[in-house]
């Protein structure tokens, strides 16, 4: 909109009455003035709240993070703190329970993220068709989004408990034996994809179909009139046009998996879920951050936690645009 | 319309920014008083925090204070889970924000408080009438200087309960005295009845015990030293008391002698409700528990024996912070709440055993029996308990996190199998990372 007044002073009235020539000299700077301004920093404007929010929570927080993680400090005792250099890092290193989170965080990430992934793209495909009461099913796929994570948690943690669980309920039924589902590693790290897969597919399926309707239905003909079956419509002309968006995806599902945290926490229930399990067997790297802030009281170990989460996300997408460039080349 | 477009532009503008900055003001957050409590108008507002059942606003004193003493009006917090509840209070008491006028302290915290925030918190020492109770109580929440951070609500005096009807059916007597004379004096002795239960128990899938870990903090609370010596050094890893509570627990878990529960974690609840065990150590505060979540279709079915041996686990402190501007008469409705009467009070209302020395002598808790457990006189038998604890108890600083990190050591021998030197040297790894 702004644009569009380029060629018209602002405030300035052509029709209006004569001023000295002085006067109206330096009105008209003012005015362009006024106009530059308004052009080259009313965008300035419209972010800053944005960046305003962001320096405050995001920003500030990460850099004390940071300051905090080179020091020994105690929750208690917040304001005496001792320089320890890169120590906390050093130790992290070379803890066990760090790589043990990291292997969890990895493994509870793929096992969520590709299910979920695939079964969201299966769903967009479906919602694509032409069908009755498509609107309430595109609605519907959305509850699990909008249902907080503790309530569904919280659920999903008595569905699978061991004595009384649903789940252990219904293999019982056909003669299969109780799982200890919480107690087992690879049984809890699935209960807790379980529940990430529930909460975004729908998400994922509907960001998939936005795109999906993108696509121009001329490649659809097309491809009909080449004899392509709906299947191989499905992977050479679908999948192709929205690449985009699957990129855009799997870099949110990355993300989210490795910041993964409330719903293990409350699966484990009390002191089993701020350890991610008697063995940590599904402590993810959230809840390694959380076990030494607000178990163990130590901020700084806490606080390194977090920066090597950090580095591991820049990382991650660092090797991601090598390997795109490197693909780019080759092709 | 140019021109109107980006003057409104402008305007939208700096609202928003005007709207961050009143954001970012509003976190400084200003209230009347840092405590929420304050006097206003001739009228006292104190504030508290709680948690779990400590029996004060469950069992109307407050109202009762409230109409006792005109324009005082209180306003309290209760937050179920003690572990969420601390944590919340130190960051609270870092932030000096956002305390209440009176905060519950619980006795594994007791010793953390009195070496990092003894100056966070006011004084009872010159308080008159305080020498009601437990010579020991008192001195857990005192400084090394004799500065008194709080006072006593309740003791965690231990038990067994038992389900008559399993015991029966697996041949076992149901009178509690006998079956107190069954295991008396030795822990390994309730092991033992475990085995004959588990051999002889005809009547489908039920255990002996809720979970090990109950055995493990019984035997360990009941010697003078556990986690720390007197000097506040570090002897987790070689008390000889752990080591042997440590041994018990592992071996009735490699016996399947227990329900592979966590105690106070929802799947305890639903056991109790169902009866998948038989026994639980029980301290007089799990009582309250225990008929709760067992429920109505339960009552009767359960009994109290004595334990084999005297122990305290648990308890609570009402301390009022340092700068509550109500400081006085916080101390005041501290005092009160605390007091012998009180205590009695909350006993016979939902068996939490008093910490108060006249409160324990007095008839009311003397003669108190237990409709929902078989008409049980806990009053005598904890009573009873309550005079084997160990007159002098050390605590440490790290004493609430060192037990949970034992517990969860337990249960991998328990629930994973894991092999109960490996689980020991796993578990002091753990306790040695969290304490350094």
């Amino acid at each position: 909109m702004a644009t569009s007044t380029t060629n018209e002073p602002l405030g300035g009235t052509p029709s209006g009455p004569p001023s000295p020539a002085d006067g109206a000299g330096t009105g008209r700077r003012l005015g362009a003035l006024l106009h530059r301004l308004d052009v080259k920093g009313a965008p300035y404007a419209f972010v800053a709240p944005f960046f305003v929010i962001f320096a405050a929570f995001s920003f500030y927080p990460l850099v004390y993070t940071s300051w905090i993680s080179l020091h020994d400090v105690e929750l208690a005792t917040l304001d005496v703190m001792k320089w320890v250099g890169f120590g906390n890092y050093v130790d992290l290193w070379g803890d066990s329970r760090f790589w043990n989170a990291l292997r969890n965080t990895i493994s509870i990430g793929v096992l969520s993220t590709v299910p979920q992934l695939m079964m969201a793209l299966g769903l967009a495909h479906l919602l694509n068709y032409r069908m009755r009461a498509s609107l309430f099913f595109r609605v519907a796929s959305l509850v699990p989004y909008a249902t907080s994570v503790a309530a569904a948690a919280l659920v999903f943690t008595m569905i699978f408990e061991r004595d009384f669980g649903m789940i252990n309920w219904a293999l019982g039924t056909v003669g299969v034996d109780p799982v200890s589902w919480e107690a087992e590693k690879w049984p809890a790290q699935t209960a807790i994809s379980t529940m990430v897969i529930w909460r975004w597919t729908g998400y994922n399926a509907l960001l998939y179909l936005a795109a999906m309707q993108a696509v121009p239905a001329d490649r659809y003909e097309a491809a009909a009139l080449d004899g392509a079956s709906r299947w191989q419509q499905f992977t050479h002309v679908t999948i192709p046009g929205i690449r985009a968006t699957i990129v855009f995806t799997i870099v949110l599902s990355t993300v989210g998996a490795t910041q993964l945290f409330g719903e293990p926490l409350i699966f484990g229930q009390g002191p089993n879920g701020v350890t991610g399990g008697a063995d940590n067997q599904y402590q993810t790297l959230g809840l390694l951050l959380y076990e030494e802030g607000w178990k163990n009281y130590q901020m700084g170990r806490s606080a390194a936690v977090a920066w090597a989460m950090f580095l591991l996300l820049v990382l991650a997408f660092a090797a991601q645009r090598v390997l795109a460039r490197l693909r780019a080349r080759q092709s | 319309m140019g021109t109107l477009g980006s003057l409104r532009g402008r305007a939208v503008a700096a609202v928003a920014a005007v709207g961050a900055l009143t954001l970012l003001a509003g976190c400084g957050g200003s209230g009347d008083s840092a405590t929420g409590g304050g006097k206003k108008d001739g009228k006292v507002t104190i504030t508290m925090g709680m948690y779990g059942v400590m029996g004060i606003k469950e069992t109307g004193l407050l109202e009762q204070y409230e109409k006792e003493n005109p324009g005082v009006e209180i306003k309290a917090e209760v937050a179920g889970d003690e572990q969420t509840y601390y944590t919340a209070l130190q960051t609270r008491l870092a932030a000096g924000k956002g305390l209440k006028d009176i905060q519950g302290i619980e006795i594994g915290r007791a010793k953390e408080i009195t070496e990092t925030q003894a100056d966070k918190f006011a004084d009872f020492s010159g308080v008159a009438g305080l020498d009601h109770f437990l010579p020991w109580k008192e001195s857990q929440i005192s400084t090394g200087d004799g500065k008194v951070l709080g006072l006593g609500t309740d003791i965690g005096p231990m038990a067994v309960c038992y389900r008559k009807d399993y015991f029966e059916q697996a041949g076992l007597p149901t009178d509690r005295e006998k079956v107190a004379e069954l295991w008396a004096g030795d822990w390994s002795k309730y092991v033992e009845v475990g085995r004959t239960f588990k051999k002889d128990f005809k009547g489908g899938r039920v255990s002996y015990m809720d979970a090990v870990s109950g055995l493990f903090n019984a035997m360990v609370y009941g010697y003078p030293e556990q986690y720390y010596d007197d000097k506040g050094e570090l002897i987790y890893d070689k008390n000889p008391a752990v080591k042997e509570a440590w041994n018990l627990a592992a071996d009735a878990a490699e016996d399947g002698l227990s329900a592979k529960l966590r105690q106070f974690q929802p799947g305890w609840d639903p056991g109790l409700a169902n009866g998948t065990f038989a026994t639980a150590v029980c301290p007089a505060w799990m009582l309250s528990h225990i008929s709760e979540k067992a429920g109505a279709a339960n009552k009767g079915k359960w009994d109290v024996a004595k334990a084999p041996k005297g122990a305290n686990w648990g308890g609570s402190f009402l301390g009022v912070v340092e700068q509550s501007p109500v400081k006085e008469e916080a101390k005041k409705l501290v005092a009160w709440l605390t007091a012998p009467e009180q205590q009695t009070h909350i006993f016979t209302k939902i068996g939490n055993i008093p910490s108060s020395r006249t409160a324990l002598e007095s008839a009311a808790v003397k003669n108190a029996r237990s409709a929902y457990f078989s008409d049980a006189p806990i009053g005598q038998i904890f009573g009873a308990a309550a005079k084997e604890i160990p007159d002098k108890q050390v605590l440490g600083r790290k004493d609430g996190t060192i037990k949970d990190t034992f517990s969860q050591g337990l249960s991998l021998i328990e629930q994973q199998g894991t092999a109960r030197d490996k689980a020991w040297s796993t578990t002091t790894g753990r306790i040695e990372k969290a304490v350094r």
